[in-house]
C-alpha cells in the first residue's frame, strides 16, 4: 500500500520534477534529483498526519471493496446459472438450433473440399472471424513490442534490460539439437495437413514457435537472429496478412455477389485440395509462429533480431 | 462403470483440483506448474473429448507457449525461486516486490 501511493506520488509529481529541473537546479544530476525526490516522499509519508490519512482511507475503503466484491460475485454467479436454466437440456434435439451445424456436418465437404469439417468451418465459413483472430495476434505482438522493446533512443533506460546469456549446458545443447528438427517437421506437417487432419494453422503454427523457442533457448539467440530480424519477421506477418485479407476479401465478394467462384476445390483427400484452405493455414501458420516467437523474444531479452 | 468413465472422472476431478489449487498457492511458480498440469489434462479431456484440433491447441498454448511467458515474466519482475540468491541485492528486491504485496 505504501509503495502503491509513492508510486501514485511519483506519478503527480513528474510534471513538476521537469519544471524543478529546468528553472531551479541546472547544474544537479538527475539521479541524485530523483533521491532527492524520494527522500522528501519518504519524509512526506512518515508524518504522523499522513499515516493517519492513509489508515483512515485504508479502513473506510476496505469494508467498501469487500461488499463489492461479494455482490459482484453474487450477481455474476446469478446471471451465469439464470443462463444456464434456458440452455436446451444435454442431449436435447432442438431442431431450429442444429439447422446450421447440421449443414456444415453434411454438405461441408462437398463444399469446402476439406476433409477436417473443423477446418472447413474455420478458414471457410467463418473465415472471417479467423482473420479477426490473426489480426488480435498481431496487434498484441506489436504492444509487446511498443512495451518491452528496449531501443536504441533510450540509453539510460536500457540499463534495466535483462543480461541475456546463452545457457552452457551439455545437456540442454543436444537436447535442443535432437528434438528441434523433429519439432519443426510436426509443425509443419500440422499447418500443411490442416485441411485433411486434425490440427491447422493456429496450432501447428504454435508449434513451430515453440520448436523457434526451444532452438534459441539452448542454442542462443545467434541461430535464430541468422534467420528472423526484426525486419523480416514484419514483412512476413505482412505478407501472410495480406495474403490472407485480399484472398479472402476476393472470395467474400465473389460469394455476395453470386458469382461463380474460379478457385477449384480438387480431389477430397489430396494435399493440393480444398480451395484457399492449405494457403490460408499456411499464412496463419506463419503470424502465429512469429508472434510466439516475438513474444519470447521480447520477454527474455527485449527485442526481436539484432539491436 | 466402464474404465473409461473411471478415468474421465479421475481428469474431471483433478481438473478441479488444479483450478482451485491454482488460486490457493501463495507461491508463483508452484501456482505456474499447477496451471501447466491444469492445460495438460484439459488437453486429455479435449481428446476423450472427440476434438483433437481443441486438444493440440490446447497442448501447446495453454501448457507451452503460455507456460514460457509466465515463467519469463516471473524472473523479469525478480523474485521467486527462479532468482539466484547469490546475484541478488536487497534494494532491488524491495523495488521490485511492490505490485505483488499490497
Amino acid at each position: 500500500m505504501k509503495e502503491l501511493l509513492r508510486a501514485w506520488f511519483r506519478e503527480e509529481l513528474s510534471g513538476m520534477e521537469d519544471f524543478l529541473d529546468t528553472e531551479e537546479k541546472p547544474d544537479i544530476s538527475r539521479v541524485e534529483h530523483k533521491s532527492a525526490v524520494r527522500k522528501w516522499e519518504d519524509t512526506l509519508l512518515s508524518s504522523p498526519e499522513m499515516q493517519k490519512m492513509i489508515h483512515m482511507r485504508q479502513r473506510r475503503y476496505r469494508t467498501l471493496y469487500r461488499v463489492i466484491a461479494v455482490i459482484s460475485c453474487i450477481a455474476f454467479i446469478a446471471i451465469m446459472l439464470y443462463m444456464i436454466a434456458h440452455l436446451p437440456r444435454y442431449g436435447f434435439k432442438n431442431p431450429r438450433a442444429d439447422v446450421i451445424a447440421r449443414r456444415y456436418i453434411e454438405q461441408g465437404l462437398e463444399e469446402t473440399g476439406a476433409v477436417n469439417i473443423v477446418a472447413g468451418m474455420i478458414l471457410d465459413y467463418r473465415a472471417f472471424d479467423t482473420l479477426g483472430e490473426s489480426f488480435v495476434l498481431f496487434t498484441a505482438l506489436v504492444c509487446a513490442t511498443i512495451l518491452l522493446r528496449f531501443g536504441m533512443r533510450d540509453k539510460e533506460q536500457s540499463v534495466g534490460a535483462p543480461v541475456y546469456k546463452t545457457s552452457t549446458d551439455n545437456i540442454i545443447h543436444m537436447i535442443g539439437f535432437f528434438l528441434v528438427p523433429a519439432i519443426l517437421m510436426f509443425g509443419i506437417y500440422i499447418v500443411l495437413n490442416g485441411h485433411l487432419s486434425p490440427g491447422g494453422g493456429f496450432s501447428g503454427g504454435t508449434i513451430l514457435g515453440s520448436a523457434l523457442i526451444i532452438m534459441s533457448a539452448s542454442g542462443g539467440f545467434d541461430i535464430t537472429d541468422r534467420i528472423f530480424t526484426y525486419k523480416r519477421l514484419n514483412i512476413l506477418t505482412f505478407i501472410a496478412l495480406g495474403f490472407y485479407s485480399l484472398s479472402k476479401g476476393y472470395v467474400f465478394f465473389v460469394g455476395a455477389n453470386g458469382m461463380h467462384n474460379p478457385i477449384p476445390k480438387g480431389i477430397p483427400g489430396a494435399i493440393l485440395s480444398a480451395g484457399l484452405i492449405l494457403p490460408l493455414n499456411i499464412a496463419v501458420g506463419m503470424v502465429v509462429a512469429c508472434t510466439m516467437y516475438g513474444f519470447y523474444s521480447l520477454f527474455e531479452r527485449g527485442r526481436i533480431g539484432h539491436a | 462403470m466402464t474404465l473409461l468413465e473411471i478415468f474421465k472422472i479421475i481428469l474431471l476431478v483433478l481438473l478441479i483440483v488444479c483450478a482451485i489449487g491454482v488460486n490457493l498457492t501463495k507461491r508463483l511458480l508452484p501456482a505456474i506448474i499447477i496451471f501447466m498440469a491444469y492445460s495438460t489434462i484439459m488437453a486429455v479431456v479435449w481428446t476423450l473429448l472427440e476434438s483433437p484440433d481443441l486438444a493440440i491447441t490446447e497442448a501447446a498454448v495453454g501448457a507451452g507457449i503460455t507456460s514460457i511467458l509466465f515463467f519469463l515474466t516471473l524472473r523479469r519482475i525478480g523474485r521467486e525461486e527462479l532468482k539466484d540468491p547469490a546475484d541478488e541485492d536487497p534494494s532491488a528486491d524491495s523495488e521490485h516486490a511492490k505490485e505483488a504485496r499490497p
